[in-house]
């Protein structure tokens, strides 16, 4: 039985397709100004890389941000309930998931079996967000992927006060102009943001184990800084950035072989 | 008795000569990156206007975001304190006063003699604030004075998706990609402000007059927006220019400081 998942976001599409609950392949690419045209085209990379047509799917389950304005998919799925399901299957002793994307930031508290107790989320304020960081490494000219690197690098401990994206950026203007050093400088923005994350999850009770998800989890200095805001051991899987989509795929099983409440 | 006030903004300083209760002069201009450098430029320029020198001017006080960075000063006193003086200067009547600075957006609540018996301040986020009018401006392609006047010409316009700084402006680009007409996007722009600031205003609770100080003030479109959403009116200062309500409460504290007064 083939499945798979398809999760639209604002930034990036990912597309994951199992084969008999096992992942055959997974993709991620930037999304284009047209959802529709983007879900085409991941679709088509992913089935390339398995080696299958569109029409082999027996099930395909849409999530994400543009999830309404794909014209081909079996059922959509709420980013959420997604998020939950592919944590469960890639670290079944989740409890919390925290789930950062280009746009919006979640927390999800779920039980053993990958169903979701409580959520809080923001999508209403850049700060918290990957787009804080996307901004951030464009006013330091640094490419998005090398901000973890980077801060690694970090010899000195800065303090970033300010919280909005916005004023964060003023204030890292005049970091740059008093000679600051830029490891220094991202590593501090890390800890702001990580800050930031964390109290967002508290909203819901941080219960272990915690997984961080998301294209941001990518970032090993944002890692570590929500580890420490936490003041916990958070665990990581090898691909975060497709747990939502991975999850629209086991839903997507769930569908044809009748598991589904729904 | 001359005596100067000084606001070094975060964007804008300001600076204004008074003799006897009365402005002789008053400048604003655009900040340097030292508060220092803003403030010498903003006491030099006012006093060139008047043709007095520095040893004419009998006390001097600053505000502002820079104030503590300011060496000529006899007194630094808060922005909230100076503004209600140059506030209730300006506009005797008012009791609630809604000030729109460049990075902060403050809403104060006076007594009949004056005295500030209630303040609220949002410094944390950049909506509501000039800072927002700014990013919106500049991603139009518009001058930040234009907004006012382009949303008076408005027929339909654009609601933004967030009040969030960042959200709004990826909003207001689209909306320029899809050919809205400008002046719906400004209009737009102006009711997203409006909205905000309201929030901050209806928290601390109105009373009349309501009057607004801040370079904002001089956007009529926020101002127009505003009084719909709060349902109320806002009164125009006319006595000076609102954007000077900081130095003038400034300097109307060097006048009570000569006078043998605390402050």
């Amino acid at each position: 039985m083939i499945t798979a998942g398809c999760d639209l976001g604002s930034l990036t599409a990912k597309a994951v397709i199992l084969k008999d609950r096992e992942i055959i392949a997974k993709e991620i690419m930037g999304v284009s100004a047209r959802p529709e045209q983007s879900a085409l085209t991941i679709m088509e990379l992913v089935c390339g890389a398995a080696g299958i047509n569109l029409e082999n799917i027996d099930q395909l389950v849409a999530t994400g941000y543009g999830r309404k304005h794909i014209p081909f998919v079996n059922s959509v799925e709420s980013e959420i309930v997604c998020h939950a399901r592919g944590a469960i299957y890639q670290a079944p002793g989740t409890r919390t998931v925290i789930d950062i994307g280009g746009q919006d930031a979640k927390a999800i508290k779920i039980d053993d079996k990958g169903e979701v107790i409580r959520y809080v989320y923001n999508d209403k304020c850049a700060s918290g967000t990957g787009r804080f960081l996307e901004i951030i490494a464009e006013a330091l000219d640094v490419p998005l992927e090398e901000l973890g690197d980077l801060s690694q690098e970090s010899t000195a401990t800065l303090t970033i006060s300010n919280q909005c994206v916005v004023f964060a950026e003023t204030e890292i203007i005049s970091l740059i102009n008093e000679g600051r050093e830029v490891p220094d400088i991202i590593s501090a923005l890390h800890r702001a943001f990580a800050n930031r994350a964390a109290s967002l999850a508290r909203g819901i009770g941080v219960e272990e184990e915690v997984l961080m998800t998301g294209g941001v989890a990518k970032n090993q200095g944002m890692f570590s800084a929500l580890a420490g805001a936490l003041g916990i051991d958070l665990k990581a899987v090898s691909d975060p950035q497709i747990n939502g989509a991975l999850g629209a795929a086991l839903i997507a099983e769930d569908n044809l072989t009748g598991k589904s409440k729904r | 008795m001359i005596t100067a006030g000084i606001d070094v903004g975060s964007l804008t300083s300001k600076a204004v000569i008074m003799k006897d209760g009365k402005i002789l002069s008053s400048i604003i201009l655009k900040s340097k990156p030292r508060p220092w450098e803003s403030a010498d430029l903003a006491i030099n320029g006012v006093l060139e206007k008047t043709g007095l020198s520095m040893k004419d001017i009998n006390c001097c006080v600053g505000t502002g975001y820079g104030r503590d960075k300011i060496p000529f000063i006899h007194q630094a006193r808060s922005e909230i304190a100076c503004h209600a003086k140059g506030a209730r200067w300006l506009m005797p009547s008012a009791r609630t006063v809604i000030d729109i600075g460049g990075q902060d957006c403050k809403v104060m609540k006076l007594d009949e003699k004056g005295e500030m018996v209630k303040f609220i301040t949002n410094d944390k986020c950049a909506s509501g604030t000039g800072r927002f009018l700014e990013v919106m401006a500049k991603a139009m392609g518009v001058e930040l004075s234009e907004l006012g006047e382009l949303s008076a010409r408005s027929k339909n316009p654009v609601t933004l998706a967030s009040a969030c700084t960042v959200w709004a402006q990826a909003d207001v680009i689209q909306h320029l990609n899809e050919m809205i007409p400008i002046e719906d996007i400004a209009a737009g722009i102006n009711n997203a402000m409006a909205s905000r600031v309201a929030t901050l205003v209806s928290s601390i609770g109105i009373e009349k007059e309501v009057c607004m100080t801040g370079g904002v003030a001089k956007n009529s479109g926020v101002v127009s927006s505003l009084e719909k959403t709060l349902g109320i009116r806002i009164k125009k200062i006319r006595r000076d220019d609102p954007q000077l309500a900081g130095a003038i409460g400034a300097a109307n504290y060097a006048e009570t400081l000569l006078n043998g007064g605390k402050i």
